[in-house]
């Protein structure tokens, strides 16, 4: 391609964020409509919420199925994160599911068979992730065979291996700290309520920090004169996002409290959001999958990057394995199943790249919560898993569809 | 005026909040070769886009008159059915393919039930690649044979579809200088077959080698057509940049100091063939303020020699030893170059030196994210002021640093690039091409900035392949032919003749 073509394009992108419009109200218009189509995603899992609702007569909103959609997906979210790095380096990790499977058959041996603490089981199979991570990335980054090859073959090897150590049977009956992982709340910590302080205070605590950080990043933006949004949009959008955490907040609350997977979640979103915007392992990660070479002769340790990056994958299939089995109090040899076919969907869905260098962890997490309203509210509905399949498959055909065509658009072609 | 096959009216095309092309007019006389400049984003592929149906009738106003008849092209078949064809610079060959599966693509020779005749399909190649002078068997691959016989496939596939004009992109920026020649003079032989020629160039020598005409656009007009007898470089320049320019490079008043970097016998191997030798015992020195040049044909092992010695990015079995500032250092992974101080901006920006779906200002800290953390993380303001601060004093032509730097002309992009390295701190800047691909003004600003960095007491090596260029900016200049080093001249000695003479100067056998 050459420069000229791609020039009257740059200026008509750059153009409509420099000078949208003279006047005000039309300035915010413009604002809110693009940060509508960047947050596209968003508004996705919104409309899907609402359809369901009413399809399920509210069945879907109610409290104790909302905290199961946490309950029942966290598994897939947890893999989405890492999956989603993965896929911005430019990869594909096809083996969580089975390594998942594999963990979670390890720690049933640490903590059943072996009877071992539940801490100590816990901690030992996510050293047991990391293994399975070094083993991958070892291969990847260090001999150069493609991911793809590599992390099929580990879906075979530790699907085998998972197997193998259940020995035909499965391990069940878990210690219940253990189990909490999977299905656990935080509940009457302050004795009984209707409504568990907790979990709103929780909340309230999350929105102070919320608001306080977007401030402080506002605040920071314009004091190095970067442009800032409208004042009433950030206002607007704040309150839009209070609303939101209060309304599940209050669900939560009148049902079990916090369920202790939604505590990981929550940690892993915070961390990993951190890591990916500003730390400059995650930037690398953005850098070599927008251009491996560039990377490379930037200085950029290509190598340990996508190494670091596979060990990662590892320690979150572990820790997805565990919170699965924790789930079912049972490690069973069909266990993750399809899990990386859905934690890939949701990192697609969240607008990651297929070429690499493009996708966010929070796309990839509401990725996956359209998944999981997806498979919940056509299960209230009594839809049978033969549609499930079909139409989740169809969403995410529409998904990545959508994204190509607003990339074109935004492309001036 | 019915000796014109082409007449394209008042065209005026607008992208949303840009006019791209404005009220322009091109008469192309039959039989003739028309050249077409103008800086990057002058609107000059825009315009052969409409002409090709790229942009469709109805997204661009104005008429175009083809062989005296309004057409009002859809898309590329339809132009192509009336005759027209364009070459783009990026050549659309399959590689895998053969060379007549490739001029026949989509085009397929058929014979009885609709398959494919192999016979024809070869003979028909053979008729054609002989009317453009490349002798090679039509079953060879594509990826076989270098650029400049793929792009003269590419030709031949247009006048397999009987082209009547035919269109080439900057048909010679990736060509050396026989490829270009003999491409220019296969213009000229069309030419005289009756094919008309459009050919976009910022190469002024060949413009005036080969063209009856020259149109200059700027900003998205054509400022003037100039005939064949009136061509001049500096009128041509003068139209492009819409000034005189006075001189092509600014002046630089050398002050040198020490020594900052000696390679001592550096030698490296091609990386799959370990047996060939690209880079062979290499000595060269840089001293402070320094601008050095580096003079070679391509393959003579220029980047081969800068990619080895930069974190041995290239090749295998390299040797020898740098210095700097009299001390020895290693420079064995990028890394440790950068942190020794040394840069080097790639020859193909686009390919090694972005990331083209980044923006501007994570493109620009890239190779210094350390410099930005803060606590552990990467401070994003300090990074926008940083990124900011380069806009200004580049003169990068971008609305914001956030702008995506594939979305930039190659002046800019390159800019990026070399704040890129600046901002890495570096005593010796290693530049392959730093002037590839990009208009004449905006060589003058990286010129600039060049002698900028030198004034500032850096080192700075220039790898060119334009001689004018190397002697216009450099203080002293290496010529390079086979991986060897074959002369070292101070700028007052340096005359094209005898450059080219040990470019080209070849191992005693």
């Amino acid at each position: 391609m050459s420069d000229l073509e791609t020039k009257p394009a740059s200026n008509t992108a750059a153009g409509a964020q420099v000078n949208p419009s003279n006047s005000k109200a039309g300035q915010w218009v413009s604002h809110v409509i693009a940060d509508l189509g960047k947050n596209g995603i968003f508004v996705a899992l919104i409309v899907v919420v609402v359809l369901f609702s009413i399809l399920t007569d509210g069945i879907l909103l109610r409290p104790q199925n909302i905290s199961n959609l946490i309950v029942q997906n966290g598994y897939i979210l947890v893999l989405a994160v890492g999956m989603v790095m993965v896929i911005i380096a430019g990869h594909i990790d096809l083996s969580v599911g089975s390594v998942a499977a594999f963990v979670g058959a390890v720690s049933g041996v640490f903590a059943v068979t072996w009877g071992l603490p539940w801490w100590l089981s816990i901690i030992l199979s996510l050293l047991v992730g990391a293994l399975v991570g070094v083993w991958q990335g070892f291969w990847i980054a260090y001999v150069g065979i493609p991911a793809f090859i590599v992390t099929l073959a580990g879906m075979l090897i530790f699907r085998g291996l998972a197997l193998a150590v259940l020995g035909n049977a499965n391990i069940g009956s878990f210690p219940g700290e253990y189990r909490a992982l999977g299905n656990g709340f935080l509940t009457d910590v302050f004795g009984e309520f209707e409504l568990d302080p907790l979990t709103l205070g929780v909340a309230a605590l999350a929105i102070i920090a919320l608001i306080v950080q977007q401030v402080r990043t506002r605040r920071g933006r314009a004091s190095y004169g970067q442009e800032v949004e409208p004042l009433v949009w950030f206002i607007g959008k704040l309150v839009l996002i209070t609303a939101g955490i209060g309304l599940f907040a209050y669900a939560l609350a009148s049902y079990k409290g916090i369920p202790v997977t939604l505590i990981v979640l929550a940690v892993l979103v915070l961390v990993y959001g951190v890591v990916m915007n500003r730390s400059v392992f995650g930037r690398h990660i953005y850098a070599i999958g927008g251009n491996l070479h560039a990377a490379e002769l930037s200085g950029v340790k290509t190598r340990n990057v996508t190494f670091w990056l596979f060990v990662n994958m590892g320690v979150l299939a572990a820790l997805a394995g565990l919170i699965f089995t924790a789930r079912l109090n049972l490690a069973g040899p069909k266990a993750g199943d399809g899990f990386e076919l859905e934690a890939i969907s949701a990192a697609f869905i969240g607008g990651a790249a297929v070429q690499g260098g493009v996708g966010t962890i929070g796309g990839a997490i509401i990725g996956g919560l359209i998944i999981g309203v997806l498979n919940n509210g056509m299960s209230i509905m009594g839809i049978g898993i033969e549609w499930q399949q079909a139409v989740k498959g169809l969403v995410l055909l529409l998904a990545v569809a959508f994204d190509v065509y607003n990339k074109r658009r935004a492309g001036g072609r | 005026m019915t000796t014109n096959i082409l007449e394209m009216r008042g065209i005026t095309k607008t992208f949303p909040g840009v006019k791209a092309l404005q009220d322009v007019t091109l008469n192309v006389a039959r039989g003739e070769v028309h050249a077409i400049c103008g800086e990057n984003g002058a609107g000059k592929s825009t315009l052969m886009k409409v002409l090709s149906g790229v942009y469709p009738h109805g997204t661009y106003t104005g008429d175009i008159v083809f062989e005296d008849e309004i057409v009002e092209f859809k898309d590329i078949r339809d132009s192509e059915a009336k005759g027209i064809v364009i070459i783009h610079q990026e050549l659309a060959l399959s590689p895998y393919l053969s060379i007549a599966e490739n001029i026949f693509l989509n085009n397929e020779q058929r014979g009885a039930l609709g398959l494919i005749d192999w016979n024809k399909t070869n003979s028909e190649a053979v008729k054609l690649l002989a009317r453009v002078g490349l002798r090679e068997n039509p079953t060879t691959k594509i990826m076989d044979i270098g650029v400049g016989k793929q792009q003269l496939v590419e030709i031949a596939k247009a006048l397999s579809k009987r082209v009547k004009l035919l269109i080439l992109d900057e048909p010679t920026a990736a060509l050396n200088d026989e490829d270009s020649d003999h491409l220019l003079n296969l213009m000229l032989h069309l030419k005289g077959q009756g094919i008309t020629s459009i050919i976009i160039s910022h190469k002024l020598n060949e413009i005036k080698k080969v063209s009856d005409a020259v149109t200059v656009i700027r900003d998205g007009k054509a400022i003037e057509t100039i005939a064949k007898q009136e061509v001049t470089e500096d009128r041509i320049i003068k139209d492009m940049v819409g000034r005189d320019l006075e001189h092509r490079y600014p002046d630089h008043t050398p002050n040198i100091g020490e020594e900052i970097l000696r390679v001592e016998d550096w030698t490296a191997h091609h990386p799959q063939d370990a047996t060939r030798v690209m880079v062979d015992n290499v000595n060269l020195n840089v001293r402070r303020g320094e601008i050095v040049g580096i003079a070679g044909l391509m393959g003579a092992g220029r980047t081969e020699f800068a990619m080895s010695l930069f974190g041995r990015t290239y090749g295998s079995r390299i040797s020898g030893k740098v210095f700097k500032a009299g001390k020895e250092i290693k420079t064995r992974t990028v890394t440790e170059a950068i942190d020794n101080g040394i840069a080097y901006a790639t020859e193909d920006r686009k390919t090694y030196g972005l990331n083209l779906i980044e923006d501007i200002k994570r493109n620009i800290s890239m190779a210094s994210l350390g410099k930005l953390v803060k606590g552990g993380l990467v401070d994003d303001n300090e990074e926008f002021k940083v990124a900011n601060e380069y806009r200004t004093s580049m003169n990068i032509k971008a609305p914001t640093v956030l702008a995506k730097t594939g979305k930039l002309s190659g002046g800019n992009q390159q800019k990026v690039v070399l704040s890129k390295w600046i901002y890495s701190n570096p005593d010796v800047l290693i530049l392959d091409e730093p002037t590839r691909g990009i208009d004449v003004g905006a060589k003058y600003e990286i010129y600039a900035i060049i002698n900028a960095l030198a004034a500032q007491g850096k080192g700075i090596i220039v790898i060119s392949s334009e001689l004018p260029e190397l002697i216009g900016i450099c203080d002293r200049i290496y010529t390079l032919s086979e991986g060897r080093i074959t002369g070292e001249f101070p700028i007052t000695d340096a005359t094209p003749e005898t450059l080219i003479k040990h470019m080209t100067m070849e191992k005693a056998r």
